[in-house]
């Protein structure tokens, strides 16, 4: 639908002869080219281009305002991109919407829920609307709100869950289908130590049986340890794209993305909040 | 610190109308009609001050101030968290003492489109008395007492109960029970107005507001404004009980205030869980186990446990009741059942901008259009249609017209299910803001936009025509008492109508494949 680049785009490839897309690179979970969007006068993402391998857990870094989650949104076909593609295990996915967001989890950020429902509605209504039969969906959603550990409150109005406890009910609706591949936004936030090594146990046994998980964060321990790709992004392009031991270079991944994206102030600054 | 306050205040407002320029439309409209209600009760205030008889001028100045600090004490409950720039819980971590947060809160709350009015107004409701010179005085005095009052008073019932309204049930409760005493005033007013045509019964009415003012005038509602009254007529000795009355109410509540507020700042209103429960799965486990019948269910559930919807089904007595209260006949009365039918069926064209963000679920899941469309078409269509069905033989019954009921169950038929059809595809063209799930059901969103109001006009419109051969054969059946045109009137409206709907499902359904992300970005730059 929107593979061509625009006319007048900066930093697009000059005068593009109308030739056939490339292939999709082999071996891609997902794939995303030339990327962009604009709000108004602000570029928010400006022209991204990610290889996404099958089977890697991919962590994608930023700082605030990087284009992060509308990257993702546009991955997930959640948002309409101004231009570029996004190919979901080779298929095109604005330009067939609705088969290739079945091989597709999501969990958004920032977002509502249908919070009148309970936990255990939500997700089976999740599962329903990706029109699974019912005794599965009922079996997943045990298994997930057992999982999650929110077996005690699946009777509980969604509305009326902590943060965490929500993070952890919309992960469930993101895996009901058993999707491909998994797109989680700031995943671990507001979400307790002993839940989040739960999920991130759940997302390595994902992983480690081909699936593909890609998490955005600002946490960089987090993405050190749990991730084997990681991209940089800032101002809305990919500075850095790799494996974690090629982006890191010797140094833990806290650093280098500071060498990367700059902005740390040295020197004496706040003197007088020192107490001695 | 009062001045910063203040400062801030101004801030806010300010910085809210950069925000978009439909706020500062949405100030402009409200100024508006602040000003035209200003100038009408000028108007009135004008006219009283060259009417001769002081115990007139007092007893409608007492009736109106009343009104005035009743307005100010509740309003605030009904429309709950208007005004929540300045909320005492977001000072919880500075340190401004407590005396001078009350004393900038309370001039604050002056500052704004309510509190000029409410200035104007009582500062020219002193200058009535300007041919008794010995009252003005006394008048001032009352004057400054009743704006502090209104102040302090609408501070105190929010803040002392605010925790209590925290709550979200209690929140909806609230708002529910404010719209069915709403209807219910209506209803009075209509009566009342409607007494008022047939016969004026000066004398009664005048007996009536001089009961009233009597009343009033010994509670701190109306003695500001009774005070005067007294030392115009040289009764020195209940002006100043009357003006005692007010300082006390005033200190009252002031002292309620802080001690509200200091709680508050010390055990701010964390929502507590309400810990509403329901067991097992409800209507998501007994409908078909297909993507349609669930939003089918969720819809349902959602007509249930949300009170934006429950609000639209209270139309449906309502209507009719409202329009019996204000003396219709049987004809008029039958007729509101097509119009119920019709404001039902149409409340679909809302259900994507109900939904807000948590709509990226069916984005996300790659539902089809046409399941979507359908599945809100089913859900509220298992609820409407033995609604209208039980509505109209009540109200045939009722008004002694059942030989009208297979005509009025036409109309009601077609006109819902034409509606439901022309919402569905206006709903899958464009949102519009609407309350959020959870906020009070009386917080108006600023800044509705053009094409919103547009394409609700146009779409009733359009419904309306579509709908108009079953509501034109009706008419004549009612009209001509012809039962055999009741019977073609109910055939038409029931396959015109479904027609119709089938029609407007599926190319809503194709328009929704086409925009459903566009809808979701435009809900989630207006959440």
């Amino acid at each position: 639908m929107t593979s061509a680049p625009p006319p007048g785009v900066p930093g697009a490839v000059p005068p593009v002869p109308p030739v056939p897309p490339p292939p999709p690179t082999p071996g891609a979970a997902l794939e995303v080219r030339g990327l962009w969007k604009r709000f108004g006068d602000k570029v928010a993402v400006a022209g991204i281009d990610l290889v996404v391998p099958a089977g890697s857990f991919y962590g994608l870094v930023g700082p605030n305002g990087a284009g992060k989650t509308t990257t993702l949104s546009m991955a997930t076909g959640l948002l309409v991109p101004d231009a570029g593609q996004v190919l979901v295990a080779g298929r095109d996915l604005w330009a067939d919407p609705l088969g290739t967001k079945a091989l597709l989890g999501v969990l958004p950020d920032g977002v509502r829920l249908f919070d009148r429902l309970t936990g255990a509605q939500l997700v089976t209504y999740a599962g329903l609307l990706r029109g699974m039969d019912r005794p599965t969906v009922a079996e997943r959603t045990a298994d997930l709100l057992r999982a999650f550990d929110l077996t005690a409150d699946a009777d509980t109005l969604v509305v009326d869950y902590s943060a965490g406890m929500t993070k952890k009910i919309t992960l469930a609706c993101a895996l009901v289908h058993a999707p491909r591949l998994l797109v989680l936004d700031e995943p671990f936030e507001a979400v307790d130590p002993v839940s989040a090594a739960n999920i991130r146990d759940i997302l390595h046994g994902y992983v480690a049986t081909g699936g593909t998980v890609i998490v955005s964060s600002h946490v960089m321990d987090l993405v050190q340890r749990m991730c084997d790709h990681v991209a940089v992004v800032a101002a809305g392009r990919v500075l850095a794209a790799g494996t974690v031991d090629e982006v890191r270079a010797g140094a833990s991944l806290e650093d280098r993305f500071v060498d990367l994206v700059g902005g740390r102030v040295h020197g004496e600054g706040l003197a007088w909040l020192r107490t001695s | 610190m009062v001045a910063h306050l203040l400062r801030l205040k101004l801030l806010l407002l300010r910085n809210g109308l950069r925000r978009s320029p439909w706020q500062v439309v949405g100030l402009l409209l409200a100024l508006l009609y602040g000003l035209v209600a200003l100038v009408l009760v000028l108007a009135g205030i004008a006219g009283l001050a060259v009417v001769e008889d002081v115990g007139l001028r007092r007893d409608v100045l007492v009736a109106g101030g009343a009104l005035l600090v009743l307005g100010w004490a509740l309003l605030p409950l009904v429309a709950f968290g208007v005004d929540a720039t300045l909320d005492p819980a977001r000072f919880t971590l500075f340190p401004v003492p407590r005396r001078q947060l009350l004393a900038g809160l309370a001039l604050a709350g002056l500052v704004g489109v309510p509190g000029f009015v409410t200035v104007v107004t009582v500062a020219a409701s002193v200058v009535v008395w300007w041919r008794q010179p010995q009252a003005l005085p006394v008048a001032a005095v009352g004057a400054v007492l009743a704006v502090a009052l209104c102040v302090v008073g609408s501070r105190a019932t929010t803040t002392a109960l605010a925790p209590a309204l925290s709550g979200r049930r209690s929140r909806e409760v609230v708002g529910v029970v404010a719209v069915v005493l709403a209807v219910g005033v209506y209803i009075g007013f209509g009566r009342l107005t409607q007494g008022l045509g047939e016969g004026v019964d000066v004398a009664g009415l005048r007996g009536l507001l001089a009961d009233l003012a009597a009343v009033l005038a010994w509670t701190p509602f109306g003695a500001a404004w009774a005070a005067p009254a007294d030392a115009a007529q040289g009764r020195w000795g209940t002006a100043a009980a009357r003006l005692l009355v007010l300082a006390a109410a005033v200190a009252v509540l002031t002292v309620v205030w802080d001690r509200a507020m200091a709680h508050a700042l010390v055990r701010p209103a964390a929502s507590a869980p309400a810990g509403a429960v329901a067991r097992g799965l409800g209507l998501l486990g007994r409908l078909p186990a297909t993507p349609t019948w669930a939003v089918a269910a969720r819809c349902l559930t959602y007509w249930r446990r949300d009170p934006r919807y429950a609000l639209s089904v209270l139309v449906v007595p309502v209507l009719p009741v409202v329009l019996w209260a204000f003396g219709a006949g049987a004809y008029g009365v039958l007729a509101t059942v097509p119009l119920a039918a019709f404001l039902l069926g149409w409340s679909v064209s809302q259900d994507v901008s109900f939904d807000g963000t948590a709509f990226w679920l069916h984005v996300s899941a790659g539902l089809r259009g046409r399941d979507d469309r359908a599945g809100r078409v089913l859900g509220v269509g298992l609820l409407l249609v033995p609604l209208l069905v039980v509505l109209a033989v009540v109200v045939a019954l009722l008004t002694g017209s059942a030989r009208h009921l297979p005509a009025v169950l036409g109309a009601a038929l077609g006109t819902c299910l034409t509606a439901l059809g022309v919402a569905s595809v206006v709903s899958a063209l464009l949102v519009t803001r609407v309350q959020q799930a959870g906020e009070s059901a009386f917080t108006t969103r600023q800044g509705a936009s053009l094409a919103a109001v547009v394409s609700q006009l146009g779409g009733m419109t359009v419904g309306l025509v579509l709908a108009a051969p079953e509501l034109v054969l009706a008419v004549l059946a009612v009209a001509w008492s012809s039962a055999p045109l009741g019977w073609v009137a109910l055939l038409v409206g029931a396959v015109l109508g479904g027609l119709l709907l089938v029609v407007g499902v599926r190319w809503g359904g194709h328009l929704l494949d086409r925009r459903a992300p566009r809808l979701l970005q435009a809900l989630v730059t207006m959440r």
